[in-house]
């Protein structure tokens, strides 16, 4: 059976941006781009585990302005996702549809992606900050 | 009325052939992604400019490396069955839809597989 002449649906052009459909398509864009954050992540991993020198090299390219950048924007879309993610969850539950919910909780999400982000920066400055000199980390041991 | 034959409808399957199995997947690994990320998220601020020693002695630990193998699992699940849909729904050429999901699901494979051997190593190795 030919798939080509199949009816398109409308061309996206034609619609004005709302800010559901825009953070519809955010969360896609914000889930391919952790996708290729993992890398980061197994880096990070398998430096731990291969040596000093490894470790030493992949710290310095994540503290790298560059890197900080980075990992800054990986902030922004791991919290945008996680917190959009919960409210598609709500809709696959059933809840949430009203136009006025899902506007109320689309600016929620936005709202909170910031203020998580953030509190992380500002969390992950204040142990830097206590590390110095003493050499501790905190977060374990 | 429904337009599905009744040996479609009690097969379950649909036109995929594959049933709710990947929706069911995705919402279950993002269920458990919610803790899961949010301790990684407060880890990974607790260690910032961790060196060497203080973060292998935090992998070290058995219950944060217990977390972060459910953490590498669920994420390179949800990942693949994420991009898997991005690809399905934006790549129209069988071959070259077919190759990058193959190539995908290489990958996180391999990525996932280091990273969960370089934990395993961290906590056995010490």
């Amino acid at each position: 059976m030919t798939t080509q002449n199949r009816p398109l649906s409308p061309h996206l052009q034609v619609y004005r941006p709302q800010l559901t459909s825009m953070m519809s398509i955010t969360h896609r864009v914000t889930g391919v781009a952790l996708a290729v954050g993992t890398l980061l992540l197994v880096w990070w991993l398998v430096a731990a585990a291969t040596g000093p020198e490894a470790y030493a090299t992949a710290q310095g390219v994540i503290s790298s302005v560059i890197g900080r950048l980075f990992l800054f924007g990986w902030t922004l879309a791991l919290f945008y996702h996680l917190c959009n993610g919960i409210r598609h969850l709500f809709w696959d539950a059933g809840y949430g549809f009203e136009l006025k919910s899902a506007y109320a909780s689309g600016w929620a999400v936005l709202v909170a992606t910031v203020a998580l982000t953030l509190l992380a920066w500002v969390w992950g400055y204040a142990t830097l900050a206590g590390a110095t000199g003493t050499g501790a980390a905190g977060g374990g041991a | 009325m429904s337009l599905r034959s009744p040996l479609g409808r009690v097969r379950g399957l649909g036109s995929a052939r594959e049933g709710v199995g990947h929706w069911w997947a995705q919402r279950l690994t993002a269920l458990s992604l919610i803790p899961l990320t949010l301790w990684f998220c407060v880890a990974v601020a607790s260690l910032a400019g961790a060196d060497y020693v203080t973060f292998r002695a935090w992998v070290g630990q058995p219950v944060n490396a217990g977390l972060l193998i459910l953490l590498i699992v669920a994420v390179f699940y949800h990942a693949v069955l994420g991009v898997q849909v991005v690809i399905e729904d934006y790549v129209h050429g069988e071959g070259a839809k077919l190759a990058l999901l193959l190539i995908t699901k290489a990958l996180a494979v391999v990525l996932g597989l280091a990273a969960l051997l370089s934990v395993l190593t961290i906590l056995f190795r010490g």
